[in-house]
């Protein structure tokens, strides 16, 4: 019998899931095991099943949460939650009837696991290896990390999922992106992931699913594995996977939606079995190398704009530089911060906030500037309390807020005045992303909290050298 | 479900910095609606309007009547960003039915073929010749599979279910909810 063709990761769990392959008139028909829903891009989805008198196939694979639309400032003394408008209000509202009506796993308030959907879904175990995962939101990628085909959608397709439990999809191309080497002390999955957007492009994935390898990859714990993962629509990819490992395994191992037990042991294998086959080809490969990589932060108005942060701005005029208000080849270092932001679903999970925390523990916010740092769920709240970083945040000067999208999309309140520059933890720096006419350098947790100190853009080592000396 | 998508002929439109993101196309800060319908008001929203709400008449869209208008002609990577379907909604509800870049994002594509929306990826020289011209008149024909304007005919493509179904003024779920008893079939198989 000839041995089967070797195939990637991706192909792996696109051939598990075809209910009908693609042809030449039409789309596959793609299965999908695991849909988020949150409550902005879900209502005109709900709207439409109901008014073809459509109904919700399988609640059972559908997981809600509250996340974008939310105030991250608790119920005040009027006994009212802190909602920015009505209409954010209600739309929360919408979700929680949705989910009643339709029989929807909601964690909604007073939930103890109501997150970022990006990170709820991870840290209850509801993401594991070789699923298709999709959800309205771009960052779905995230999920990539565990293995599964993760993917952002529209809200006509989150209408499709609620009603057939299924997509059509054709299938895209592949991308393997490569890093060699170690990362340099002070240096995270954050500044990687800038790194491979730098040098690939906004659009540099456009048409692709990425499979993340090497041996950075591997080394990288399975929280930064999210972050590197999370930014891959940034490239324009489809998706970003990485193969399951024991660093998988382990951190799925117990997680309250997770096979437990022997079942357990028997699915881990099966996924052991995902990573892509030596021999096997990519549409495209690149390499990067680890060791060249520094802490890194964005001058621009796309997130591959990322530099080094003892590089330069670039030299040459353009509306990027201009909205920025940077000089030519001035150098990133050093430009005055107004707001820290450090949360959201690429960087709001608790090693984020420990290596936050590393950076800010006995020091002072630097005076006029505001830092906000946001828990990327109850759990990672929770965590955070018990290790006491919030009091280290709290010493610091910068405030420490309920779980949520919050600053990082700015659609619940939580904003950066026009002209402001922040250094921001998230993921896009796009013109008035973080409110109108606001500025966003794009950071790792720890750059993000040496720039509060520093009330400028600054390089995190010293302050992580100084704590080690 | 949209109206049928055969052939256009409308002016044109030029926006042409690369990488209009959705948040652009539609600021955040609006996505609170649950509805879908009369958010052309919001489209590019920052760009038409300044900090107090008055008219920026520095912005093109605010100098053109948006029914004549209704080809974008947009740089490159056009509808990067979040997959929020409130981008072609918003474009749509303006008055556009069709957006020409020489790339344009995955998500943003997906999301405006289901509005009605149609997106033309064409080479820079076709691109550079009809971004030369805002305002003039351009063909896009969706059963040739041809943008003309002016001497130049270019092809372009589209994904052959999705052109079928703006042909045709019908919507994927319809087609999708058809398929039950295969998906069905698969659900039993793999459990």
């Amino acid at each position: 019998m000839p041995s089967p063709r070797p195939r990637t990761l991706f192909e792996k769990v696109w051939d598990a899931h075809l209910v009908e392959p693609e042809a030449e008139d039409r789309p596959a028909v793609l299965y999908v095991d695991l849909h988020l829903i949150h409550e902005v891009t879900s209502p005109q989805a709900f709207t439409a099943l109901a008014e073809r008198g459509l109904k919700v196939r399988r609640p059972d694979k559908t997981f809600a949460t509250l996340d974008h639309s939310t105030p991250t400032l608790p119920t005040g003394a009027d006994g009212k939650r802190p909602y920015v408008s009505e209409e954010a209000e209600s739309q929360v509202h919408r979700l929680e009837q949705n989910c009643r009506d339709n029989g929807i796993d909601l964690q909604g308030w007073g939930s103890a696991h109501r997150g970022i959907v990006h990170v709820m879904a991870p840290e209850l175990g509801l993401t594991q290896p070789g699923m298709v995962v999709v959800c309205g939101d771009s960052h779905t990628a995230t999920h990539g990390a565990f293995g599964a085909l993760a993917f952002g959608i529209g809200t006509s397709e989150v209408g499709h999922v609620l009603a057939t439990q299924c997509l059509l999809q054709r299938r895209p191309k592949t991308l393997r992106v490569t890093v060699d080497g170690t990362l340099a002390p002070g240096v995270g999955g954050k500044d990687l992931a800038l790194a491979i957007i730098a040098e690939l492009g906004i659009g540099g994935g456009t048409g692709s699913v990425v499979e993340y390898a090497g041996e950075a990859i591997r080394a990288l714990d399975m929280e930064a594995r999210m972050t590197v993962c999370n930014m891959s629509i940034e490239l324009g990819a489809r998706a970003g996977m990485i193969a399951p490992d024991e660093k998988t395994m382990a951190w799925l191992r117990g997680r309250p939606r997770a096979p437990q037990g022997e079942a357990f042991e028997k699915a881990a294998e099966r996924w052991s079995a995902l990573a892509s086959d030596s021999g096997v080809t990519f549409d495209r490969e690149i390499r990067l190398d680890a060791a060249t990589i520094k802490p890194m932060a964005t001058w621009g108005t796309t997130p591959d704009t990322g530099i080094a942060i003892d590089a330069n701005v670039p030299q040459a005029q353009s509306r990027a530089r201009d909205y920025m208000r940077f000089d030519a080849g001035q150098a990133i270092a050093g430009a005055p911060v107004d707001v820290v932001f450090i949360g959201s679903c690429t960087n709001g999970r608790i090693s984020d906030l420990r290596a936050a925390a590393s950076v800010m523990r006995g020091r002072k916010v630097k005076s006029g500037v505001r830092a906000l740092i946001v828990p990327g769920s109850e759990q990672v709240r929770r965590e955070a309390e018990a290790e006491g970083l919030h009091e280290v945040f709290l010493a610091a000067g910068a405030e420490w807020r309920l779980p949520g999208c919050s600053m990082c999309i700015a659609m619940n309140g939580d904003l950066v005045a026009p002209g402001q520059l922040a250094v921001s933890t998230s993921n896009r720096n796009f013109e008035g992303r973080q409110g109108p006419g606001a500025r966003t350098v794009l950071a790792s947790p720890a750059t993000a909290a040496a720039s509060a100190i520093a009330g400028a853009i600054a390089d995190p080592r010293p302050y992580l050298e100084a704590r080690r000396g | 479900m949209a109206e049928p998508f055969q052939i256009l002929t409308s002016r044109t439109v030029v926006l042409a910095d690369e990488n209009i993101d959705t948040d652009q196309i539609i600021p955040a800060r609006f996505l609170t609606t649950t509805a879908r319908e009369g958010l052309g008001k919001l489209a590019f929203h920052d760009w038409r309007y300044d900090a107090d709400g008055r008219d920026n008449p520095a912005c093109v869209l605010n100098r053109i009547a948006p029914s004549a208008h209704r080809i974008l002609v947009a740089g490159r990577n056009f509808g990067c960003g979040s997959s929020r379907e409130h981008a072609p909604w918003a474009l749509t509800d303006f008055g556009f039915r069709a957006v020409v870049s020489t790339g344009i994002a995955d998500i943003f594509t997906s999301n405006a073929l289901k509005n009605g929306l149609l997106p033309v990826v064409v080479d820079h020289a076709t691109w550079d010749a009809l971004a030369a011209h805002p305002g003039g008149s351009a063909t896009i024909d969706l059963e040739a599979c041809e943008l003309r304007f002016g001497n130049h005919v270019a092809a372009f493509k589209v994904e052959p279910f999705a052109r079928r179904c703006l042909l045709d003024g019908v919507d994927t779920l319809g087609w999708l909810a058809g398929r039950i008893p295969q998906i069905e079939t698969y659900e039993r198989r793999m459990s």
